[in-house]
């Protein structure tokens, strides 16, 4: 951490970074989108580009956006987020062992810029916590190409939200790289059917407010991910049956 | 709002931000998770990507995709090809984009 060389030097960095080079394609076509929404929501562009800047939580941002339009209280608009972000809390459990040794501050400004797919590449890179300045090296690079992507696609999109036609879709290649990033995550067959239940749960619980059928599924897919690890033995190996989302 | 609600409102929600992504950080003793809570974890960022997925890419609104002529559709089949043949996630990406755009500009589907 306080070593005199910054941790841009540091090979992990260079790791980080170049784990999240091709998802930064799906997240900058998001930040795009997300930029044209929110210039479109009527926010005007400064504080729209302002709330990029300081939220950095796409679907959280959107969610909140017709709030704040609206005129909803602002525990109302505040509550919306905190709901869509809840998987954060779930993921920042996660985070926990591996980042302990710091202090408070530090340990929030690591976890504040890490975002769904920071958590998985890292999680795949340190199955177990490594030492301290590889883990940070690996987090920072990492995150400084999601956000760069996220915040620069996202400012493009509030600027030319007029010129670029919805037709083309453009939102799309972010749930391309989701699926991308899903299809990887099927490695067994716990995940296999814990990806079923979750597309299951999440569909059943639809009609909830605050995307918290999201919360839905992930509760239902840690249930019976954990049954399955534990009480179903593993079959010898051969082609993962049943399908997924 | 007025301007001042607003920076307001999105002050409040960069609290959610961090306070959201950092809520386990925040105590100064770990709380201790059971062990199968922490096996659990693993399958969490899977389940909140299916459900994140699942309206892109299969629902019209509230409701299952119930027409071939969704352009979605072949753009996603193209794309989970293109992964599983290849792993790549930027060929993926952009397999499927093309698909999507040549049927809704061709097909207006």
């Amino acid at each position: 951490m306080t070593a005199s060389q910054g941790p841009w030097r540091h090979p992990e960095f260079a790791r980080g970074a170049r784990e999240m080079r091709d998802v930064a394609l799906g997240i900058g076509a998001w930040g795009l989108v997300a930029g044209i929404a929110m210039a479109k929501a009527g926010l005007g562009a400064a504080l729209a580009i302002a709330m990029s800047l300081c939220v950095f939580a796409g679907s959280a941002q959107l969610a909140a956006l017709p709030l704040i339009v609206q005129g909803a209280p602002l525990w109302v608009v505040w509550a919306t987020a905190f709901c869509v972000n809840l998987r954060f809390v779930i993921f920042s459990a996660g985070w926990r062992p591996y980042f302990e040794a710091l202090s408070r501050p530090r340990r929030l400004l690591v976890t504040y810029f890490t975002v769904d797919f920071t958590y998985i590449a890292f999680m795949r890179r340190f199955p177990q916590p490594g030492a301290m300045s590889d883990q940070l090296a690996y987090v920072a690079g990492n995150a400084t190409v999601s956000w760069c992507a996220w915040q620069g696609m996202t400012i493009v999109g509030v600027a030319l939200a007029d010129v670029i036609p919805s037709r083309w879709g453009l939102g799309f290649a972010g749930s391309l790289a989701l699926l991308g990033i899903t299809a990887s995550l099927l490695i067994d067959r716990g995940t296999w059917i814990a990806a079923a239940v979750a597309a299951c749960a999440a569909f059943a619980a639809f009609a909830l407010p605050f995307h918290l059928n999201i919360v839905v599924a992930i509760a239902a897919a840690m249930a019976v991910g954990v049954l399955v690890d534990h009480f179903a033995p593993p079959r010898p190996k051969g082609e993962p049956s049943g399908d997924a989302a | 709002m007025t301007t001042w609600q607003t920076i307001v409102a999105i002050a409040g929600l960069t609290v959610v931000s961090i306070v959201t992504r950092g809520f386990f950080m925040i105590p100064e003793r770990r709380v201790p998770i059971p062990p199968w809570l922490r096996e659990a974890l693993r399958y969490a960022p899977l389940a909140a990507l299916v459900a994140v997925l699942l309206p892109e890419v299969a629902m019209t609104g509230s409701h299952l995709i119930a027409t071939w002529k969704d352009a979605r559709l072949y753009a996603t089949a193209t794309g989970i090809l293109v992964f599983v043949t290849t792993r790549k996630l930027l060929g993926t990406i952009l397999a499927g984009s093309a698909v999507l755009l040549a049927l809704r500009s061709g097909l207006g589907w």
